[in-house]
């Protein structure tokens, strides 16, 4: 096998293609073969590197030089430059990039490499290859899960590392697990949620475009445990090109044998099978999903019974976010102890973010449950774009809360952010400038859950309706107090009322929006 | 390719009918769900034309009117919204001579709001048919529109 000196990997997601990837790869291809390099140096796809919104992005191994913003012009002087003489491309070289992954930590006052374990392949394989994602260890934990653990011991140390919901909920995954294994019934299903629709996130996008397999491996593990044969990913219609990497995932794996029938020679069958959504915020509820999946429109379903009892055809279910299903794997292999190294005492691992909005560099990150949002905003982000300073930050999505200046030195996981009425929600930090309406944004925010309410039920028809009309009157710095009280007691009775957490979850935007902000929206 | 060989595609099973009405939707030249096509999707799945009705006009991706050639789909959500998607909205308007949910008179263009394209990292955002566009200003709508006017 010929080896070669020099490695050229270009994220190939969404984003980049979008500003012209594919023909900067082609072109990369040409000029190496022009400059007869062809043997010494190797272009390889990859998932998404950590920076979004600067165009084609690729890095140059063994030195580990990222470049942003390349365009096919720049083409023929980067190979000329950086693969033939060796010589760095100065004026499109990433110097922010490497913050992504190395973070100074405050208290020992030591850079300490950031733990990579859901998108610890995204950008450094091909996310189109089985082979090296295997390679890079994938479908060890599967192979030990079936081989050398019972379903109870896979359930007990999913358990032990105390991993918790990455959707928005927390709720305890291992507990859910075993919820679904005691549950009477003779098929069981396991639901991945990859109808990604909290504005702001994209955390699953970039998971799937980035490692899908990881996902597969991460269900397969869940099947086993919960002793179920079938899966399902209900992903975004809008996501394409998540839905092709994530079907030709499966069909590699069927074709090793790792999907199918007698997997590792075991008495285990475990298929999954990708489901196109179709466009509804709603359907990102799991009673919704199932709704959806089985064909109906995305109504939420009334709970209990929870899905683990009565999910997808009336039969025990698990509903399982992307990110969470992509921890899986890791914890299996490494342990629960390894997990828990990781994060606070009350919630374990990591969390991957997704930051933009006013940074300088926004895009995908994963960091430890609870670093503070200062950390995320100027480590990560590289600070506020156009030297203008921090106001606030939506949290969590459309759903999530407003956070002021005063929250930036919060540590930020799901237990302690609910101390402050604040959420960790999908893991969207979308970071607002000085300049920024705080009441344009609120209205942002309610006419997107007035357009998603799905109609169902009548505090949520009736009180996003209502919020819109509220909202639409005001203008900055002229609102009357009884406005905004009956805003707050609106999103309130929807809060008490509402069928699903669709209605319910309004009062967490609108609530601290208030709290924070509320003598720039009255003028004051 | 005909409707029933569109639909016989897949099983006769509920579960399929999104990717049945993907389907059908993409097959038409329009862009459009019609009536033709809920009346096969209902008789192959066997269920009401009512019911198939009510799945289609539930999910934003799918339309019963015909639109233009090319959809334009702009986000809507806050983290575009923060990023300036209601100039650019403004822009798409005048430039079109159409409002939110018109085609314009040479079919070439729909306009139509989204919720979150999952794209916040290059807002403000919009989509074309399958094809995402980000970082939008004046003159980059100008070049793309140009673009999208000369390929149909």
């Amino acid at each position: 096998m010929n080896i070669a000196r020099s490695h050229v990997l270009i994220s190939m997601d969404a984003g980049t293609i979008m500003a012209g990837a594919r023909a900067v790869q082609a072109m990369i291809v040409q000029e190496i073969k022009n400059k007869g390099l062809s043997g010494e140096v190797a272009v390889l796809e990859t998932g998404n590197l950590g920076v979004t919104g600067m165009g084609v992005v690729l890095v140059v191994y063994p030195e580990g030089l990222y470049y942003a913003n390349v365009t096919k012009e720049d083409v023929p002087e980067f190979v000329e430059e950086q693969l033939l003489k060796g010589r760095l491309v100065k004026r499109l070289l990433l110097t922010q990039a490497p913050k992504r992954f190395i973070i100074r930590r405050e208290k020992t006052g030591l850079t300490k490499e950031q733990p990579r374990v859901v998108l610890k392949n995204c950008g450094f394989i091909n996310p189109e290859s089985i082979e090296e994602y295997i390679a890079a260890g994938g479908y060890e934990a599967a192979s030990k899960a079936l081989t050398s653990m019972t379903p109870e011991e896979v359930i007990n140390e999913v358990k032990r590392s105390e991993l918790a919901g990455r959707g928005g909920a927390a709720f305890p995954t291992g507990a859910k697990w075993e919820f679904a294994r005691k549950a009477v019934g003779e098929e069981k299903f396991i639901l991945c949620n990859a109808d990604e629709g909290e504005p702001g996130t994209f955390k699953d996008r970039l998971i799937l475009e980035g490692d899908p397999h990881k996902l597969l491996e991460g269900m397969m593990i869940a099947g086993y445990a919960v002793g179920a044969t079938r899966g399902f990913i209900y992903i975004r219609g809008e996501y394409s090109l998540s839905i092709e990497r994530t079907e030709k995932a499966i069909a590699d794996a069927r074709s090793l044998g790792l999907l199918g029938n007698g997997i590792f020679d075991k008495p285990f069958s475990f298929n999954i099978e990708v489901m196109k959504g179709a466009g509804a915020y709603v359907c990102g509820e799991e009673t919704a999903l199932i709704e959806s999946l089985e064909g109906h429109r995305g109504h939420p379903r009334n709970k209990p019974p929870y899905p683990v009892v009565a999910g997808l055809w009336g039969k025990p279910t698990v509903v399982n976010n992307v990110e969470t299903l992509a921890n899986i794997a890791d914890i299996v292999r490494n342990g629960a102890n390894w997990f828990k190294q990781y994060g606070t005492p009350k919630c374990s691992g990591t969390k991957v973010y997704t930051i933009l909005g006013h940074v300088a560099t926004p895009g995908l990150i994963e960091t430890e449950m609870g670093t503070t949002l200062r950390d995320i905003i100027y480590e990560y982000g590289s600070g506020i774009s156009g030297g203008k300073t921090f106001k606030g930050a939506l949290v969590g999505g459309a759903a999530g809360a407003f956070l002021g200046p005063d929250m930036l030195d919060v540590q930020m996981d799901f237990v302690n952010l609910k101390e402050y009425a604040a959420a960790l929600g999908s893991g969207a930090i979308l970071v607002m400038n000085e300049d920024t309406s705080i009441l344009e944004m609120l209205k942002s925010v309610i006419h997107f859950f007035k357009h998603e309410s799905c109609g169902h039920c009548v505090p949520c028809r009736l009180g996003t309706a209502r919020l819109v009309e509220i909202v639409d009157g005001l203008a900055d710095s002229q609102a009357k107090a009884d406005d905004l009280d009956r805003l707050l007691q609106i999103a309130s009775v929807m809060k008490d009322t509402s069928f699903c957490p669709l209605g319910q979850s309004l009062y967490l935007p609108v609530s601290s929006c208030l709290k924070y902000f509320r003598d720039e929206i009255a003028g004051s | 390719m005909d409707r029933e060989a569109i639909v016989k595609k897949f099983q006769p099973e509920l579960h399929n009918i999104l990717y049945i009405l993907h389907e059908l939707q993409d097959a038409n030249a329009r862009h459009f769900v019609a009536k033709e096509d809920l009346e096969a999707c209902a008789d192959y799945l066997k269920v009401p034309y009512s019911y198939v009705h009510g799945v289609a006009t539930f999910y934003t991706m799918f339309s019963l009117a015909p639109r233009g050639r090319h959809i334009i789909r702009l986000c809507d959500s806050p983290p575009c919204h923060l990023m300036g998607s209601t100039s650019v909205l403004d822009y798409l308007k005048e430039k079109l001579g159409i409002d939110v949910g018109e085609t314009t008179p040479d079919g070439a263009f729909t306009l139509e709001l989204a919720s979150c394209l999952g794209v916040c990292g290059v807002a403000p955002a919009i989509m074309i048919n399958d094809e995402m566009f980000g970082k939008l200003t004046p003159e980059r709508v100008d070049g793309i529109l140009e673009e999208r006017r000369k390929g149909s």
